[in-house]
């Protein structure tokens, strides 16, 4: 099946008075048609800013090079207006701080009403019809009442739920969720991630997942791409990468996840040192200061991503299986 | 509204709302009270004093027009110059400001420029060169004051506009497919209200003093229509033997623009929390 969201060599760049800062170096990424893709790496390692650059949501000073493909057309560097022909409809999104991504002064219908006017040539009374049976879909209490509030009335986890309704106003085909729950406190985002399923599995539409937090991407996705300093260093199932990452920094991700039977005294694994400086010259492996693993080779060249058996690909010179 | 609360627990704004109410109301019924017209040359009574002789309660000038009602003609004049202009300044100030800040990078740049080079011409001579360009009616002084006047306002809307740009519900409005133009009208301009509206209000006796001022040189209102700035220029010569030429047009500009300023700071302060 051809994906129907293709990320392919996808460099973003901000020039700053010292330098260019690279976000993102050469990532790729595909997602099939109803797939649910994770990605997950630290702050800093490129998530945000390869989707942003997707979305056509860089700043000024940014500039992307490369290639996204959505519905097989290229939509990297296209002008805002042909752009938003498939932003907010097809391809939607959802960030990560509801409390801050809704605009204040604007009711919550109003809210929802403007895309479907903008997306669908209804007029605002339908509109209003359809925003309220998406907030029945997201499982809004009283959802006729939400529709007259305003953002700073509602919860974060209800205004979370407001901003999936919105993304899937329109019935997108990709979604793309950025730290969706990390904002929000634990029980709630159990609920957010349980209706994310059952949004995807009603309407067949892909999501593209960010998260720093393992836990939360691996009850959802299909398959997980894990990023370090703007590069994929493996990308496998979800299954794969759980049972046999190959990576070490991926297994030392892993390791980071709380163990609930572990003793009490037990100390919390965490990975040593700092991520690398993006302003910096890349220079073999950039996770190879932090590795336990790394020898003179992992300074000096760069590794690239390589095939392992099972649909699995990793760049590390000294892969933890071999 | 907690706004609305703290400005009504603010005796001062409160008592200066009233006074502008009150002045208001005065200039707009007072000239119907008084049996005497604006233009009407009373020969009898050239530069009275003010009392109860031929209904001249505030005395008349030296041509002998009721002074009362021109103070009152001249108050209106005053306020709806400083309320059109101000409006002609908000409404330039604001869109211009709001381009600029919002799409920042080169055009932003070009339109500062052009505001800096716009500001460093004397505001007077620009005055000047459009009344004599377009001469001389009430409705091109609103629009020469006004359209000299938007060049701080818009430097403040950018201002606004470039830390609310930065905030997430735009990200999220460009990434849900709104257009630019829609962005601004819909989801930026509304957020400035607060801060421009204060602006505004201090805008006003800024305005209010500045047409006094080109009155005063002979730019402003023609006769037989005045405004406080003509008023005083007129009393301004006679005042030292006709002191309350000068005193009725004076205490009500005055008492206009401190009532003004009070109101302006009491809103500033009921709208941002920050200032403690």
């Amino acid at each position: 099946m051809t994906p129907v969201f293709a990320i392919e060599n996808l460099s973003v760049e901000f020039a700053r008075a010292d330098g260019t800062v690279a976000a993102v170096r050469a990532a790729s990424l595909a997602v099939r048609p109803g797939e649910c893709v994770g990605i997950v790496g630290e702050s800093g390692s490129g998530k945000t800013q390869m989707l942003m650059a997707a979305m056509g949501l860089l700043g000024n000073g940014a500039r992307a090079s490369g290639s996204v493909r959505f519905e097989e057309r290229e939509i990297l560097g296209l002008p805002a207006a042909q752009l938003n022909r498939v932003r907010g409809s097809r391809l939607t999104m959802v960030f990560q701080d509801p409390m801050t991504a809704l605009t204040p002064h604007l009711r919550i219908g109003t809210q929802l009403a403007e895309v479907l006017v903008r997306h669908r040539q209804v007029t605002w009374r339908d509109a209003e019809q359809r925003a309220l049976r998406i907030l029945e879909r997201v499982r809004i209490s009283e959802p006729r009442r939400r529709l007259r509030q305003y953002p700073h009335e509602l919860s974060g986890g209800l205004r979370q739920r407001v901003m999936i309704g919105m993304s899937l106003l329109c019935e997108p085909s990709v979604l793309i969720a950025d730290e969706p729950t990390t904002a929000l406190d634990v029980t709630v985002q159990m609920h957010i991630i349980d209706l994310l399923r059952s949004m995807r599995e009603e309407s067949r539409m892909a999501i593209v997942l960010v998260s720093h937090d393992l836990g939360v991407v691996a009850g959802l996705a299909e398959r997980i791409y894990v990023m370090y300093a703007g590069r994929v260093v493996e990308t496998a199932r979800t299954g794969r990468i759980l049972a046999g990452a190959e990576h070490p920094y991926t297994a030392g991700l892993l390791a980071c996840v709380p163990d609930l039977d572990a003793p009490r005294r037990a100390r919390m694994p965490s990975l040593a040192g700092q991520p690398p400086d993006p302003t910096g010259i890349e220079r073999g492996c950039a996770f190879a200061p932090r590795c336990e693993r790394a020898q003179e080779r992992c300074h000096v060249e760069r590794p690239l991503l390589r095939d392992r058996p099972e649909d699995h690909q990793v760049a590390c010179h000294f892969p933890l299986s071999a | 509204m907690s706004a609305l609360r703290r400005l009504r627990s603010n005796p001062a704004a409160v008592a200066a709302l009233g006074v502008i109410l009150l002045l208001i109301a005065i200039a707009l019924v007072g000239p119907w009270l008084s049996p005497n017209d604006i233009a009407a040359l009373d020969w009898a009574h050239v530069a009275a004093e003010p009392g109860l002789v031929g209904a001249h309660w505030f005395g008349t000038d030296r041509l002998g027009r009721d002074l009362f009602v021109r103070t009152l003609d001249g108050t209106r004049m005053s306020m709806a110059v400083g309320l059109a202009a101000s409006a002609i300044s908000l409404f330039i100030g604001i869109a211009y400001g709001a381009v600029a800040g919002y799409l920042g990078g080169r055009t932003d740049h070009v339109m500062m420029r052009v505001i800096e080079v716009l500001s460093g011409l004397p505001l007077v001579f620009f005055v000047i060169f459009l009344t004599v360009v377009f001469g001389r009616s009430r409705y091109v002084l609103f629009l020469t004051i006004g359209a000299v006047g938007w060049l701080s306002m818009a430097r403040i809307v950018r201002g606004q506009t470039l830390s609310i740009r930065r905030r997430e519900f735009i990200e999220a409005a460009v990434a849900s497919g709104a257009g630019t133009g829609r962005i601004i009208a819909k989801h930026v301009v509304p957020n400035l209200l607060g801060s421009v509206i204060v602006y505004a209000t201090l805008t006003v006796p800024q305005i209010i003093l500045f047409e006094s001022f080109l009155s005063f040189l002979g730019l402003g209102v023609q006769e037989p229509h005045s405004s406080l700035g003509t008023l005083i220029a007129e009393g301004a010569g006679e005042m030292e033997a006709a002191p309350w030429m000068l005193l009725v047009p004076g205490t009500f500009l005055a008492a206009l623009l401190l009532c003004l300023n009070i109101f302006g700071d009491g809103l500033r302060d009921a709208l941002d929390v920050k200032e403690g």
